[in-house]
């Protein structure tokens, strides 16, 4: 079955001022196990999508339904979003109570898991976010960083069947971007937990299995890191960028250093700059 | 105007069991004209440090002076000049965009200005307020719209104006571009070199956590950990330090990663790490040696 799917979805928020569709006759499909990086400008419909996901806005026409549950039946919505886990863009949003480990307490306390076992879970996600050390903390004392970090432990405390992390590592120091992108990998990959990462870092989107980019309503392109990455002008039309080690291996090249397609992170890059420059 | 600190200390809930000491002998001087980066781990102290600047957290304990303004006198005195070092260090916090209220572009501006002019006419209010706005790149079309018809680049940079619009000589910004998608963020530095290029903003100070981007427009930085100041210096000799930005959760700039690794292979680059800079002499490297 597929995890997520949209069919032929359109999306406006109210019409009293006319504002255009945000989303027009949009379709997607994203298999279950998948770890997909959402890319697109600002504005052009990322948050919106995950809202739609998780039944928190409703298609104005066609169906999105979640494990074959449509958003749009009222019955289904509590069992969508117990298995569609979602952190928000800004986590003063998403804090529900005021100290972190009632925080991340809320959510398995919320469907309905025993003592022993929401203790496990929240053990487990304090840990590997890092956050142990706040467990008593209130969360509106804390540095924007530490803050983003408990909405995901809350996340994590779910045990989601899918994930939805909305710019959700923006205000992380870059060690705390890649732990947690460790951890959402690891859980991905032991689990089966689909992923879907908003994010701006192009150096993120990298490490996907699957690259898809919104603009203009629709799904622009959809594809492994290095078809998407390859695809310059529309990376260029969508307001995109290559990740910083494509742009300097490009620039290197074009300076007539012979290294080759497919750079596209720091490692492979040193590789073949080492190799080359070895050699003369 | 400088901007000198020295033995700066805070604490949050003192006297209580969850004291945490953010700042811990901070001393840091940001010379008039730089374009001056903080850097930290999560929860390091930037964003406590920065509020100091301009008096939203009083200082206590320790030096801190903002121009001719000593922050650390007695506080009866240092709040009677609170108006005038926010005139002059504007501060723009961390997603901006989510305080602007006004109806239209152009209000949400004019308020900016008229906190600290009150007394201000029609006209004058109305220069300022088209004068922040072109700086940042905003027309005449967007005075009447809403704020929330802009894009999120376009939101933030109408929350820049706001700031700007009272003629600070310091802009503070925390995190400014995060959030914002690769062509914003382009346009967003590139406007902020701009100011500081035609000495419209004399000094800028920015809190980042992308280190290529903090080496490509700072000309100095300072590093924080856990409440202290671990590095301070030009780009090029903080970014030398591989390992130890490792282990301070920072890491470096891809081209000061590269330039570690051809060092590993024998291959010494001199560069200070700007891309221009190292992809220049890479060629030249590779030109003369093959
Ligand atoms: N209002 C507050 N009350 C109590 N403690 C606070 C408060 N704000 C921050 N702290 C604590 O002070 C320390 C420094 O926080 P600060 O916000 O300055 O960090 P930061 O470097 O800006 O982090 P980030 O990169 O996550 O924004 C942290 O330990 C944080 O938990
Ligand atoms: N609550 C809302 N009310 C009205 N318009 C909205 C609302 N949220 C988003 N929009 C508009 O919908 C479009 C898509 O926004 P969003 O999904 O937040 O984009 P992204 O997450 O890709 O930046 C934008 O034009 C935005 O201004
Ligand atoms: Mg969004
Ligand atoms: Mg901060």
């Amino acid at each position: 079955m597929q995890a997520i799917e949209f069919k032929n979805v359109s999306f406006s928020y109210g019409s009293e001022d006319g504002r255009s569709e945000v989303l027009k006759n949009f379709s997607l499909t994203i298999k279950q196990g998948s770890f997909v990086a959402l890319l697109g400008r600002n504005g052009s419909g990322k948050s919106t999508c995950a809202k739609l996901i998780n039944g928190l806005l409703i298609p104005n026409e066609g169906t999105v339904t979640v494990f074959g549950m449509s958003t749009a039946e009222k019955d289904n919505l509590f069992e969508i979003r117990k298995r569609a886990g979602m952190v928000f863009q800004n986590p003063d949003n998403q804090q529900i109570a005021s100290i972190v480990e009632d925080d991340v307490a809320f959510g398995p306390e919320n469907i309905g898991l025993d003592r022993e076992e929401i203790k496990k879970r929240i053990d487990f996600a304090l840990k590997v976010t890092g956050t142990e050390g706040f467990r008593d903390s209130q969360v509106a004392r804390l540095s924007g960083g530490q803050k983003q970090r408990v909405a995901i432990a809350g996340a994590i405390a779910i045990s989601p069947d899918i994930l939805i992390l909305d710019e959700s590592t923006s205000m992380l120091d870059p060690k705390g971007r890649q732990e947690v992108m460790h951890v959402v990998r690891t859980l991905n990959k032991e689990k089966g937990m689909t992923v879907i990462d908003i994010t701006h870092y192009m150096d993120e989107a990298v490490e996907a299995d699957e690259v898809l980019i919104l603009g203009d309503g629709v799904v622009k392109a959809q594809g492994s890191p290095d078809e998407i990455f390859a695809k310059k002008d529309i990376i260029a039309e969508c307001g995109l960028e290559l990740p910083r080690s494509a742009k300097i291996a490009e620039s290197l090249k074009k300076a007539g250093l012979p290294l080759g397609d497919g750079i596209l992170t720091k490692e492979s890059l040193s590789e073949r700059l080492c190799e080359l420059l070895r050699k003369i | 105007m400088r901007i000198v600190a020295e033995n700066l200390n805070f604490t949050y809930n003192k006297k209580s069991k969850f004291a945490v000491d953010a700042l811990k002998d901070v001393s840091l001087t940001i010379e008039e004209g730089s374009f001056f980066g903080i850097i930290g781990h999560t929860g390091s102290g930037k964003s406590t440090f920065i509020q100091h600047l301009n008096g939203l957290i009083p200082v206590e304990n320790g030096r801190l002076t903002v121009g001719d303004i000593d922050l650390s006198g007695k506080q009866k005195e240092v709040k009677k000049r609170y108006k005038e070092l926010r005139a002059k260090v504007g501060m723009v916090f961390q997603y901006p965009e989510y305080q602007l209220f006004a109806e239209t572009v152009f209000e949400d501006v004019a308020f900016g200005y008229r906190n600290f002019f009150p007394d201000a006419q029609p006209d004058e209010v109305k220069t300022a307020v088209f004068g922040a706005l072109s700086l940042l790149g905003l027309g005449a079309e967007y005075l009447d719209k809403s704020p929330l018809d802009l894009s999120g680049g376009q939101k933030r940079r109408v929350a820049i104006a706001g700031v700007l619009v009272s003629n600070p000589e310091v802009l503070v910004l925390d995190e400014p571009v995060a959030g914002l998608d690769p062509a914003g963020k382009n346009e967003l530095m590139a406007l902020l070199h701009k100011l500081h290029d035609s000495k419209r903003v004399k000094t800028i100070v920015i809190v980042s956590h992308d280190m290529d981007e903090v080496c490509e427009n700072c000309t100095d930085v300072a590093v924080f950990s856990e409440g202290q100041i671990v590095f301070k210096g030009k780009p090029e000799e903080v970014f030398k330090n591989v390992e130890q930005m490792n282990d301070l959760r920072l890491g470096v700039p891809v081209t000061s990663f590269l330039t570690d690794e051809l060092k590993k292979i024998g291959v010494d680059i001199d560069t200070d790490f700007t891309q221009k800079d190292f992809i220049e002499k890479i060629a030249s490297h590779y030109k003369n040696n093959k």
